[in-house]
């Protein structure tokens, strides 16, 4: 999670203390300790040892979510039907513990638990592959192919369950597919499994990132994709897997709720996809793309899920938590624009020698040719 | 530098009057203090080669660039153009060379665009609209349809249409920059035509073209524009194309940086009969069966205007455009295809034409964004090896004489000519037995430019075959081995860089079409 890509703000240059520059570059986790403080001063409940592992199992789910959105994003893209996916896998992954119904050879099948999760996470790839096959191949804009996804999965998944509910997902031994609720239950080190998953792949994909050339090549594409490709990068194939993990992300996080409730239900995960994107986006990651971070992310997703569980606890109504979530989130990407401006000036004015563009282009930037053409 | 004194005119027939413009962008500075003026119902032609300043000085002087010194007076007092709308309030409007265009808008719509004609109810007038544009087109002899979609048009016909949208304001001072790059023969003589319907009303016009003759011919004054300072001016009539060129080029002596005795190994890279279609209009083929081959050690120049079909030529041999028809070989084997990944692993390179768009992604470091192509070869396992990739960049920086505080830095904090030594440095990286640069000086300036055909030399002497493209005549000559002119998408003439001049060259390119034809014939038959 150290040496981000792109971070232009460490320069050792600035050997006084800049406490503006500070703030702002710290602004998640001075949002989230002051978060913490008030909530704590508000209720004793609030900082006790119980309370804080109970709300990081919470942030799990939407961490998890948003470590697949952070990469997509990264892109440039991004995709709405995480909170389908996760509806659908929990319930593949009900449906398959309830047996399998092989009527061809009247028999029903129980997999066993390892082999649902597989399969599970199988499917939640399948839909990422499917977005980012639509992304790279058809053209068709991230938001749009996501978009469809977000209703064929919700359909598939209501298809599946016939609209009900999969109870009682606990198994049987006597079938020897017992250990699902270990998933969201079990704990380790008197922490829940959920949180382990969610640090887990909090570290896989910060290596993935940092480490390799994958995620290298993830930021150019984010960056400046024309470049990325002329470098030799594999475009395609690195957009398209992103969707593909964003997909098993969501798969996981399916299988943990599920597990959790011992129950499966279509609508499991309904916004969840918007919850994922404001972590990204108040961890300080650019929804134009190349721009985000692990830690950031995880910080976004602390920040959001510490700041709706302390108005719970604290008692305010459920109509002013949507309010107040949503000033953050706005709050956040505000100070963010801020301080991009802001290290633009302090970079310099302008970038240098970019000199004139060819003759034909398209009119993407067509404030500047509102400005100066017509008239 | 002393002629500037010699045609100063009375400043009572000036409406417009620069005074120590200078600007700088990053580290280069592309005006250097210049002084100058337009008058009324005349056309100052400005000349220079590319990066000359032509195009900054327009801006500052039609408002969509501040100087970073210098004032501005209108009709003799001090004026301050905060924005191209505050411009164009005070009568001056411009016509871009890259058109300003909005593709999903109709001909009226643009033309209007961010001053509409409102009827009494506040809605668009377009009935009214669409009778001022019918009276520019009959003005222009173009017979356009307001309601026609631009991104419908031709190139032509959208260079018309951006020639109406000026017309339309009714400016006192028009700059026209590159007007006429997409027009036909019978379009640029209407557009004359209206030049001095323009002048006789007393617009003041300011002409750019590379057509120097063209230029020659509409104009009343020549200003003469060299490396960012005003090198000459005069009235029309006492001069000639001859002066115009050598005020342009300056002194002759330039250092020459290709080697003078090129021992040339084998063909690394051959095109035969490549032929690819424009993008806009598939039966058009801007590049048109062109052959050439580039030998291990050679440096070839492939000069041309922009238009002629260069970019698209290095973009398809590098992978990055589909061709219609021909072969592309590096060393022998076919790479039709291969995408450019494959190609770059084969040894083939491009450095693009536009860094900013093209070559860099601006949230990497520096030395992120020159080890980006070569990554593989610092993957141990399935990680980066950040020493290995650190070795590389301090190798790379140092080869390359990248001017950077640290690998470190954003690659923005570079100028301009650092940033490009960034992206030749990133395909040198890769170890390329050939590399294709397109326009590698394109907005840098002169004491970079040296250095990277320094670079380009030395590197040539270690092996390595390099295809470069330039408009720039100068670089043309002293940067390579031999030089091919690429004209409306054909090889039209192919020199040994030794023993050709700068007129031959630039006679050959098209600029004057007439002679281009003798010429080139001969000289290809001399060069076979």
């Amino acid at each position: 999670m150290s040496a981000q890509p792109g971070a232009g703000l460490f320069r050792a240059r600035t050997e006084k203390i800049n406490w503006n520059a500070v703030f702002l570059e710290g602004r998640a986790l001075i949002a989230l300790i002051l978060i913490v403080v008030i909530f704590a001063s508000m209720s004793d409940h609030y900082l006790t040892a119980t309370n804080l592992l109970s709300m990081t199992r919470h942030v799990a789910f939407n961490a998890v979510l948003a470590l697949g959105m952070l990469m997509v994003i990264l892109h440039g893209g991004i995709d709405l039907s995480v909170g389908s996916t996760v509806g659908l896998s929990g319930v593949v992954a009900g449906s398959l513990l309830q047996g399998l119904d092989l009527s061809l050879f009247d028999i029903v099948a129980y997999p066993a638990v390892w082999v649902v999760v597989v399969v599970a996470v199988a499917v939640g790839a399948l839909a990422g592959y499917v977005n980012g096959l639509m992304v790279t191949r058809f053209r068709v804009a991230p938001f749009v192919a996501t978009l469809g996804m977000m209703y064929m999965a919700r359909g598939a998944a209501m298809l599946i369950a016939d609209g009900r509910t999969f109870p009682e997902l606990q198994g049987d031994p006597e079938l020897g597919n017992t250990g699902f609720s270990a998933i969201g239950n079990g704990r380790l080190l008197g922490i829940p499994m959920g949180v382990w998953i969610m640090i887990g792949v909090a570290v896989l994909v910060a290596i993935l990132l940092t480490r390799t050339p994958f995620g290298r090549w993830l930021y150019s594409i984010g960056g400046n994709s024309r470049a990325a490709e002329l470098s030799g990068v594999p475009v395609g194939r690195v957009v398209r897997s992103v969707y593909v993990i964003s997909g098993m992300c969501a798969a996981l996080v399916g299988l943990i709720l599920a597990s959790e409730l011992t129950a499966a239900t279509p609508q499991t995960g309904q916004m969840y996809e918007l919850n994922a994107i404001a972590a990204v986006v108040i961890g300080g990651a650019a929804l134009s793309g190349g721009r985000g971070t692990v830690r950031g992310t995880l910080i976004g997703a602390f920040v959001i899920g510490f700041l709706t569980d302390g108005l719970v606890i604290v008692g305010v109504s459920e109509f002013w938590q949507m309010v107040i979530t949503g000033a953050v989130i706005v709050a956040a990407v505000a100070l963010d624009q801020f301080q991009q401006r802001l290290n633009h000036t302090r970079r310099g004015p302008g970038k240098p020698g970019s000199g004139a563009r060819p003759a034909t282009k398209p009119a993407e930037d067509k404030a500047a040719a509102s400005a100066t053409v017509s008239n | 530098m002393v002629a500037t004194q010699a045609a100063a005119p009375t400043t009572t027939d000036v409406v417009l009057h620069a005074t120590g413009i200078t600007k700088r962008y990053g580290g280069v500075d592309a005006l250097k203090g210049v002084d100058f003026e337009i008058r009324p119902g005349a056309v100052t032609t400005l000349f220079g080669e590319n990066g000359a300043g032509k195009s900054t000085l327009m801006k500052i002087i039609s408002g969509v660039e501040q100087p970073t010194s210098g004032t501005l007076e209108l009709d003799g007092a001090p004026v301050r153009f905060g924005s191209s709308d505050d411009a164009l309030d005070k009568g001056i409007a411009i016509i871009h060379q890259e058109l300003n265009l909005a593709p999903n808008l109709s001909v009226r719509d643009n033309i209007f665009l961010g001053r509409e004609l409102l009827t009494p109810f506040g809605s668009v007038d377009r009935s009214a609209e669409d009778e001022v544009v019918r009276t520019l087109m009959e003005r222009l002899e173009e017979d356009l349809d307001p309601a026609t979609k631009v991104a419908d048009l031709r190139l032509g016909q959208q260079q018309i249409v951006e020639i109406a949208g000026a017309l339309a304001a009714d400016a006192r001072v028009l700059i026209m920059d590159e007007p006429t790059s997409a027009l036909s023969a019978s379009e640029v003589e209407v557009l004359f035509k209206v030049i001095e319907d323009l002048k006789a009303d007393g617009v003041a016009i300011v002409y750019i073209s590379h057509h120097l003759e063209e230029a020659l011919h509409v104009t009343d004054r020549a200003v003469v524009l060299r490396d960012g300072e005003l090198v000459a001016q005069d009235e029309v009539r006492h001069i000639d194309l001859a002066w115009v060129v050598e005020k342009m080029v300056g002194a002759a002596d330039e250092e020459v940086f290709a080697s003078l005795d090129p021992n040339p190994g084998e063909v690394v890279l051959g095109v035969s009969d490549l032929v690819v279609a424009d993008p806009q209009a598939p039966e058009r083929n801007v590049v048109d069966h062109v052959s050439l081959e580039v030998r291990a050690g050679e440096i070839v120049c492939v000069y041309g205007l922009m238009g002629a079909g260069r970019t698209e030529l290095m973009e398809a041999v590098a992978g990055r455009m589909p061709v219609v028809a021909g072969q592309v070989t590096l060393q022998g084997r076919d790479v039709g295809g291969l995408n450019v990944r494959d190609r770059i692993d084969l040894g083939l390179g491009l450095v693009p034409e536009d860094r900013q768009r093209d070559g860099l992604v601006p949230q990497l470091s520096v030395g992120r964004n020159m080890s980006l192509a070569s990554i593989g070869d610092f993957v141990r396992g399935i990680f980066l090896s950040g020493r290995i990739e650190n070795g590389r960049i301090e190798a790379g920086i140092a080869k390359t004489r990248v001017k950077t505080s640290s690998p470190n830095a954003p690659v923005g904090s570079l100028s301009g000519g650092n940033q490009q030594k960034a992206v030749i440095s990133k395909m040198l990286l890769t170890e390329p037995n050939v590399l294709l640069l397109d326009e590698p000086t394109r907005g840098i300036d002169v004491g970079a430019r040296a250095e990277i055909y320094s670079l380009l030399a030395q590197q040539a002497q270690q092996g390595l075959g390099v295809l470069y493209v330039t408009s720039e005549i100068g670089e043309a000559i002293t940067g390579s081995n031999r030089l091919v002119v690429m004209h409306k998408g054909r090889l039209v003439a192919e020199f040994d860089s030794r023993k050709v001049d700068r007129h031959t060259v630039m006679a050959a390119s098209g600029e004057n079409a007439d002679l281009a034809g003798e010429t080139a014939e001969n000289e290809m038959g001399a060069s076979r």
